[in-house]
């Protein structure tokens, strides 16, 4: 697999870029942080990645950088594969309403700018026969809630993005895994209360990768969530309403 | 709890691997290793495998900085097995990552859930101490940030106060995020391992020293319940790391993991029932010495290596020999709620046997050591001030925490260890007196002019060094 992932430097998306690079898989990291990018280049390499591990700019809050970042995976790489996006903006409800601005931030960096991302790479894929675009939403967006409709809202669209570029590139060979992650353990999460059915980046990973693999196009992670999602989905809105939750 | 959630911090009960004693702290757990700007008290802390109070926070709220999410390996060399790496990353992953390609750590204690930053900071030893020495042998350079803030490089040649006071310095000289160490080249992920029942002390310190010439790994296990003649007998196990033709083809299997899914009752560690399950781990063995059929059944499981005598086994995975209680998550809680010390000493060779008998008739009498406990001789000690071992014998065992009548034990045996020139290991403490520390350890004036140096406010502080050292908790 030759593989661009945005987000390798942190939490599940580390995890998941070391189990590509101890299969031996080629990648090109792309991120804001010069630093993290080659310090975790570096960490790639050691566990085996098919060296050289490339570094490229991306900021997902600058959407004209873009065809510039996977110009520079294509060099990298010989053209990539697979694209992985797990970077993604989070903050807590409670930010999000007191402060528009990180709102708009947020709701920018997890939608349109990944859905920018996605389809200018989807359309670059299907050009050349086909490949792999695998983006981080969250469960989320899979029911709102008063607690956190907010970044809800933003994986929401992504996952209903995801879907629609399934099926329009569909014919063209590329194909897409919309990741559903429920409460993972990482720093993005630390001071959260950790509710029932946590995962651990590592098994998220996992999960994840034979979903990649397989062109799963919904994988839920850790697959629990599936089942309590649609137990939540389920609900009726009078009693979303009533439960605080 | 708003802010310390907006900051990425959880307010979580802090326990050593014992479980005793509990304190609630800030806990942060990045993944880049950052003081905060701040300067408030800190204590760094890996994966929580001491036993004691060492990682345990000194104030109920103060800031606990776990390490290990910073796990990156910052670099290797094929050639030498140099390794670089944050502090955070573990022997677990260092031997996922690197033993297929035929690296080990140099030093090993009992469990590979253990941070290196961690490994330095404790000056961790293994069944090779009498040949291979400590951790911090095989360490070339640290990486620290200091209670100011500011970033220092130290290692054997440069800034070795630093160095020496840093490893075995319980994270008590700054936030060490860096560690580079020489891994040892091995053949296989295997182990030649040979086992015999010994009847008493007398031939397990001989049989120890003995084994000591021929094999790099050596340890006793003894039952701590046996009385009399019976004082000190156990199983003496010896290893060595099996070469690429007595090695199977392939990797070892993966080992079996079981659970402990919930803290056991009190009853099960009764003196009575902890006696027979002692007697009976010994007799097993001293009578499967002479079973004809003993290669034949659980080749590979738990304790397997145990079950192996002289010349006749056949290569074990490494797991089994270095690691069996890894094999079942959450093992502290079978000691119960009430958790357990573990009590680890070291008393000089010159002290002899009487001194290592007088402790275990301690432990007999008092009747309340559990399970089975390890002896082991360990080899000259390091320059490090608070490194723990010395030319000796070490004895570690479990004791079920029952309030006073478990510390008043341990005073006890820490008078002995006083008298025969011994210390404990700080790894493993969490009740010794201060007055007796200092009496313990000759260098610990010269260790706290170094610390006092780099951090005159002692910044970075331990349930432990409030205990021990008099920080302000």
């Amino acid at each position: 697999m030759k593989a661009a992932v945005v987000g390798a430097t942190r939490g599940m998306g580390r995890a998941l870029a070391r189990l590509m690079a101890e299969r031996g898989d080629s990648l090109c990291l792309l991120g804001r942080d010069a630093a993290e990018l080659e310090a975790a280049a570096r960490d790639l390499l050691t566990r085996g990645a098919r060296g050289p591990v490339a570094t490229a700019r991306l900021d997902l809050a600058e959407p004209a950088g873009f065809a510039a970042a996977l110009d520079a995976a294509d060099r990298a790489l010989a053209d990539f594969d697979t694209l992985v996006v797990t970077a993604g903006d989070f903050a807590s409800q409670e930010a999000l309403e007191r402060d528009p601005a990180r709102l708009e931030r947020l709701l920018d960096v997890n939608f349109t700018a990944t859905a920018v991302l996605c389809q200018q790479a989807a359309e670059r894929l299907a050009k050349r026969g086909g490949g792999t675009i695998c983006a981080f939403s969250s469960v989320a967006g899979d029911r709102a809630r008063r607690s956190n409709y907010l970044y809800g809202a933003s994986k929401a669209g992504l996952s209903a993005f995801l879907e629609g570029l399934h099926l329009a590139y569909a014919d063209r060979g590329v194909r897409v895994v919309c990741v559903r992650p429920g409460f993972v353990k990482t720093a993005m999460t630390a001071g959260l209360p950790v509710p029932p059915f946590a995962g651990e980046p590592d098994a998220v990973a996992r999960v994840v990768l034979r979903a990649v693999d397989r062109g799963t196009p919904v994988v839920y992670a850790p697959p629990m969530w599936r089942w309590v999602m649609l137990a939540i989905r389920l609900l009726p809105r009078a009693v979303m309403r009533r439960v605080r939750f | 709890m708003g802010e310390l959630r907006s900051a990425g911090l959880s307010l979580e009960p802090v326990a050593g691997w014992g479980r005793h004693p509990v304190e609630r702290g800030a806990v942060a757990r990045p993944e880049r290793l950052l003081l905060p700007p701040d300067g408030r008290p800190v204590l760094p802390r890996g994966l929580g495998r001491s036993y004691g109070d060492a990682a345990v926070p000194a104030a109920p709220g103060s800031l606990v900085l776990e390490t290990v999410r910073a796990d990156r390996v910052v670099a290797f060399d094929h050639e030498r097995g140099t390794l670089t790496c944050e502090a955070g990353l573990s022997l677990a992953e260092i031997l996922r990552v690197f033993l297929p390609r035929g690296w080990f750590p140099p030093v090993t204690p009992g469990t590979k859930f253990v941070t290196v930053g961690g490994c330095v900071a404790c000056d961790v030893h293994g069944k090779n101490h009498h040949r291979d020495g400590s951790f911090g042998r095989f360490v070339d350079r640290l990486v620290l940030q200091v209670a100011d803030g500011s970033v220092v490089e130290c290692g054997p040649a440069r800034e070795r106060e630093l160095f020496l006071a840093t490893v075995g310095g319980m994270g008590l000289t700054g936030l060490i995020t860096e560690v580079t160490l020489r891994l040892q080249p091995v053949e296989s992920a295997w182990m030649v391992v040979e086992s015999e029942p010994v009847p008493g002390l007398g031939a397990m310190l001989d049989g120890l020293r003995d084994a000591g010439k021929d094999w790099p790994y050596t340890v006793g296990w003894f039952d701590c319940l046996a009385r009399g003649a019976a004082l000190g007998r156990g199983i003496l196990i010896r290893g060595r790391h099996a070469s690429r033709a007595e090695a199977p083809a392939g990797p070892p299997p993966e080992p079996r993991r079981l659970a402990v899914p919930l803290d056991a009752p009190e009853w099960l560690l009764s003196p009575v029932l902890m006696r027979g399950f002692n007697a009976a781990y010994y007799w097993k063995h001293a009578w499967w010495k002479h079973a004809w059929w003993k290669h034949a059944w659980w080749k590979h499981g738990w304790g397997s290596h145990a079950r192996r005598t002289r010349g006749a086994g056949r290569p074990v995975p490494y797991h089994g020999f270095f690691y069996p209680l890894d094999a079942i998550d959450s093992w502290n809680r079978l000691y119960g709620r009430r958790g357990f010390l573990q009590y680890q000493c070291v008393v000089p060779r010159a002290a002899g046997a009487p001194a290592v008998a007088e402790l275990l008739e301690r432990v007999v009498e008092a009747g309340t050591a559990s399970f089975l406990a390890v002896i082991k001789d360990c080899g000259p000690e390091s320059d490090a001030y608070l490194s723990f071992p010395l030319e000796g014998t070490t004895l570690a065992l479990d004791l079920p925490y029952r309030g006073p009548r478990t510390e008043a034990l341990v005073h006890e045996l820490n008078a002995t260890v006083i008298a025969a020139g011994g210390r404990v290991y700080l790894a493993k403490d969490a009740v010794t007196r201060a007055e007796d520390f200092t009496r313990m350890v000759p260098r610990l004036a010269e260790w706290r002019k170094v610390r006092d140096r780099w951090d005159p406010e002692h910044r970075f502080r331990s349930a432990q060094s409030v205990r021990l050292l008099g920080d302000a908790p």
